[in-house]
């Protein structure tokens, strides 16, 4: 069921244009940065990359509105309660299905990307690695925050309220490890942090969804 | 367990208003009951309380495996309705042959008219193998055909030894059904 689950959730992505919308979002916010800051290559290559993950951060919080607000609307989470399938497993499908439609997308879209921002080629490298620790976190938090917010009305300014100041760490080891290299362990921490909300996520989304049900 | 729903005195407070208290209720396979009473009197909450999505403040409640419809269709909108079937159930065939929807296999859920979703919802829960029935208000919006498609498929699960909690304000043809008056 859970493998029925996370296809089920890569279907809706594809097919809804909810995994196209983050791409162009980061894309667009990487063109418009040269265009704010100037064409200066070096100040470009030094800021770019904690840009990109400003960008990154942003994307992710595009789809909040539509990960678990819908299936609670239309009953499916009821229905899938009634087939005797646990909130924590319909979470973890959710997540595995939003990070598939999320992480690997957008490190493609860091390609074109860290082109526009003249990035070097070690630099690039560190924003691919960060993204790969950092994007499951990502994903766990819209997640958490997308089900705590089902069922409310106009709950996305709420939900980047409660989202963005909980990324920060996030921000904090990505885009320091894309600028100054492996300094204090800020990649190890990153994967720290990401792997904190990754496991947390199932928990505190399911919860929320048994919270909401009333 | 040989009762395929057990409510034992249960009470079910919704937004700090009592809906009602002591209730009993058992099905046993091959029986029926049917929640009746004026609107806003607690049927939904009822079926809902008996699905165990809705916890009682008193009393207990066991169920069997179960099978919900209400007013919520859960079906992809975007999915053609015989594949948007097949996400709950492995063979939909039964539940579209039941409720006269094989010409519909091929459209999309979105397309659907008012009573030919309330069949889409009802064939879900024909196809979902589940022995114990739970339909809020099944009838809503069902035309005479699917009226009496409806009839057809409760007496056959009745007759095959499943269970059937319906809530209605409509009379619905369950025939010998324990009749659970609210309010």
């Amino acid at each position: 069921m859970i493998g029925a689950l996370i296809l089920r959730e890569l279907r809706l992505a594809a097919t809804g244009g909810a995994a196209i919308l983050p791409l162009i979002f980061f894309l667009l916010v990487a063109t418009l940065f040269p265009f704010a800051v100037g064409p200066d290559g070096p100040l470009l290559a030094r800021t770019g990359g904690g840009a990109l993950w400003m960008a990154a951060l942003l994307a992710a919080l595009l789809p909040v509105d539509r990960l678990v607000e819908p299936d609670r609307a239309a009953g499916v989470l009821d229905q899938l309660f009634l087939k005797g399938v646990s909130e924590e497993a319909i979470a973890f499908a959710k997540l595995a299905g939003h990070w598939l439609s999320f992480g690997p997308p957008l490190m493609l879209a860091a390609l074109p990307a860290a082109a526009l921002m003249k990035l070097p080629g070690e630099v690039l490298a560190r924003l691919e690695l960060g993204l790969l620790l950092g994007t499951p976190g990502l994903a766990a938090l819209s997640l958490g925050v997308a089900a705590l917010t089902a069922g409310l009305r106009r709950s996305g300014a709420l939900a980047g309220l409660l989202l963005l100041p909980l990324a920060v760490p996030l921000l904090i080891f990505g885009a320091g490890y894309v600028a100054r290299g492996n300094e204090g362990g800020a990649v190890q921490l990153l994967g720290a942090v990401s792997l904190l909300l990754v496991a947390g996520a199932p928990f505190a989304a399911g919860a929320a969804i048994r919270a909401g049900r009333d | 367990m040989s009762s395929l729903l057990a409510l034992e005195g249960v009470a079910l407070i919704r937004g700090g208003r009592l809906l009602f208290e002591g209730l009993s209720l058992t099905l046993r396979p091959g029986e029926a009951a049917l929640a009746r009473g004026p609107n806003g009197i607690g049927k939904s909450s009822l079926i809902r309380l008996a699905a165990g999505l809705l916890l009682p403040a008193a009393g207990t409640a066991a169920r069997a495996e179960a099978a919900l419809a209400d007013e919520h269709l859960a079906l992809d909108e975007r999915q053609r309705l015989g594949a948007a079937l097949s996400f709950w159930a492995k063979d939909a065939a039964p539940g579209l042959a039941a409720m006269g929807l094989e010409e519909l296999a091929e459209v999309p859920v979105r397309m659907l008219s008012t009573g030919q979703r309330k069949r889409a919802a009802l064939a879900r829960v024909i196809a979902s193998g589940a022995p114990l029935w739970l339909l809020d208000e099944p009838a809503n919006g069902l035309d005479a055909d699917g009226q009496v498609r409806l009839a057809a498929a409760m007496a056959a699960h009745r007759a095959a030894g499943g269970a059937i909690l319906a809530a209605s304000h409509q009379l619905l043809a369950l025939d010998g059904a324990q009749t659970v008056e609210l309010g």
